[in-house]
């Protein structure tokens, strides 16, 4: 990929955390690590600095490249990098692996110090709370006080609305971008499905099934396969698939016929492949529990009054899972707070994923808002 | 929404490439924006419906220091208020108000787009339910010039309605009377009227001589 404007090669850091964490759950994690890359220059002035979050399937590698793997591009590199929406030129910019990550912080795969083993079904649930805590911790690491700006789609864009909740001075502007407030029951409902198709899986071993040297391959492709449905629109899926056949004609089989089967178990594989089992079922339900408004007798209004950052909330019209009327719920309360808010509305015809996609007025829309930060 | 421009269009950047949006212009303010600030007390929360580019919000903030939303649907004008600095939402007005709370504002203000709105009495009650003040610029279809070209056997162009009958977007032209009886049968109450032919303010025979009108409102009591 010939991207000039990418950050280019990037590596990622580890930061070690000795002070114990106490989760929303009640447990306590004693010490953990994260995962991090940066990109851009913190300024002298250290107000530049972007912390954006990632999904349930994303992690901390933004953009840019791996040495030693050309192809490891960057989930949000057509929003992240030199003269892009978010200008690496003028912003440092800082993506974290969350607790209970497959990819490098300290999750279910990971060792668990007290008993040499991985943590498996030991690892606590963690919350959105949670991530905002540790990340928290990360900016302190880093010598952050106040981010100019949190950022995510999706579930990360509830990270980056508890941010502003929970640290009212440490954000100057909070970008929701494809989120809601809390999930529906239907967005609930697809998420245990995902769930009893891990856990159902024999391979699973109740959790800890890096001790039996397995891997929960078929529920975790179901999973992705299920999900990947929802993330996409009716529309996109007609355009991109509609009714064509792989080999020209009915096989009267099981196997591959329809091209979106072909498409749905690719993408089911290559996840199952590269994806921990744990962290999908703990990233799932972090999804569930979010909802800020539920300590505050079910008015977001009332939860949203603590925060002071400006607001940029963007939604998709053809996203179902994270419909713009969750998004404008949350315009609402922040509106009935008097806060500083925009709210975009974009058409687009892929779905939930539209927030990952390369899209002109969006990432207009994102730079325009990002350049105002600055002035 | 449609807001005419009074003086230039500022959405003719939608070319392509980096940065092509510039700051509202500076210098005289457009006189229907003045017109408008003077009704304004300072610090007031205002929301502008059909907003357009927020010029006159980001106007009114630099005059009144007010707290300013504007609601907009088209994605160009969204995108130009977003580089103006200017809280907008985007959504449709024809829907109605749903994110704003009853009574949460000073002033809503509808300038120049009541003429193109389709739901014109759902509007203005609306704007009467958030708000404490209406505020409402149109151009006056019972402008003389307007009334030559109809008698001329010619719909009107002009400098407020500068488009042809087959283009416009100004779907419930009015005239200074008609929106006056509009308010007498819709429970709003006129506070204050303002008519200007340019940035000269008009006082003997408005209807005729006036090209837009300004009237401040609230719901009567």
């Amino acid at each position: 990929m010939q991207d000039t404007n990418s950050p280019g090669i990037v590596t990622p850091k580890t930061a070690h955390f000795d002070t114990p964490l106490h989760l929303k759950s009640g447990a306590v994690l004693e010490n953990y690590e994260l995962v991090y890359e940066t990109y851009g220059e913190l300024n002298a002035a250290r107000s530049n600095a972007v912390l954006v979050c990632h999904a349930l399937s994303g992690n901390h590698h933004l953009a840019g490249v791996y040495e030693d793997n050309p192809k490891s591009v960057g989930w949000w590199n057509n929003m992240i990098g030199a003269g892009k929406s978010i200008d690496t030129q003028k912003f440092f910019v800082i993506g974290v692996n969350n607790l209970g990550g497959c990819h490098g912080s300290t999750g279910p795969a990971s060792i668990n110090a007290k008993t040499g083993k991985s943590y498996g079904a030991d690892f606590p649930l963690v919350t959105v709370e949670d991530w905002v805590q540790a990340q928290a911790r990360l900016a302190d690491y880093l010598g952050i006080d106040q981010f100019a700006a949190v950022a995510g789609g999706s579930l990360g864009g509830m990270q980056a609305l508890q941010w502003a909740l929970d640290f009212p001075q440490r954000v100057r502007h909070a970008l929701v971008i494809a989120a809601a407030a809390k999930l529906t029951a239907q967005n609930i409902a697809f998420n245990d499905v995902a769930r009893q198709a891990i856990i159902t899986d024999p391979d699973f071993y109740g959790g800890d099934y890096y001790s039996h040297g397995a891997v929960p391959r078929r529920g975790l492709r179901l999973a992705r396969m299920l999900g990947h449905i929802t993330y996409l629109s009716d529309d996109s899926m007609a355009a991109k698939f509609g009714r064509e056949l792989r080999n020209g004609a009915l096989a009267f089989g099981y196997d591959v016929e329809f091209e979106i089967e072909s498409y749905l178990r690719y993408q089911g594989d290559k996840f199952a492949d590269q994806f921990d089992a744990n962290t999908y079922l703990l990233m799932t339900k972090a999804l569930d529990y979010f909802d800020p408004a539920y300590e505050h007798n079910n008015d977001l209004s009332a939860a949203v009054r603590a925060a002071k950052a400006n607001f940029l909330v963007v939604s998709f019209t053809t996203d179902w899972r994270f419909s713009p009327e969750r998004s404008r719920a949350i315009v609402r309360a922040l509106l009935d707070n008097e806060l500083n808010v925009s709210y975009a509305e974009i058409t687009s015809s892929h779905g939930h994923d539209s927030f990952l996609m390369e899209d002109r007025h969006y990432h207009k829309l994102v730079r325009a808002y990002m350049d105002n930060i600055l002035r | 929404m449609t807001q005419l421009p009074l003086t230039q269009p500022l959405a003719e950047q939608h070319s392509d490439g980096a940065d092509e949006f510039t700051a509202p212009t500076q210098g005289v303010p457009r006189p229907d924006f003045a017109a408008i600030a003077e009704w304004v007390k300072p610090g007031a929360k205002v929301l502008d419906l059909g907003c357009g580019d927020g010029s006159l919000l980001g106007f009114l903030r630099s005059a009144r220091n007010v707290h300013g939303y504007g609601v907009e649907i088209d994605d160009l004008n969204v995108l130009a208020c977003f580089s103006n600095g200017v809280n907008v939402i985007q959504s449709d007005l024809e829907s109605g108000l749903q994110s704003f709370e009853s009574g949460s504002f000073d002033y809503v203000v509808l300038s120049q787009t009541l003429q193109a709105v389709k739901q014109t009495e759902g509007i203005i009650k609306e704007m009467l339910r958030v708000s404490k003040e209406g505020i409402v610029s149109f151009p006056n279809f019972g402008y003389w010039k307007n009334r030559l070209q109809v008698m001329a056997g010619h719909m009107p162009v002009s400098e407020t309605l500068p488009y042809q009958w087959f283009d416009t977007p100004n779907i419930h032209n009015c005239t200074l009377g008609d929106f006056e009886e509009f308010c007498r049968q819709h429970g709003a109450r006129i506070l204050e009227r303002r008519v200007m032919n340019g940035d000269r303010q008009i006082t003997l025979l408005p209807n005729l001589l006036g090209m837009l009108a300004f009237y401040r409102f609230e719901q009567q009591k």
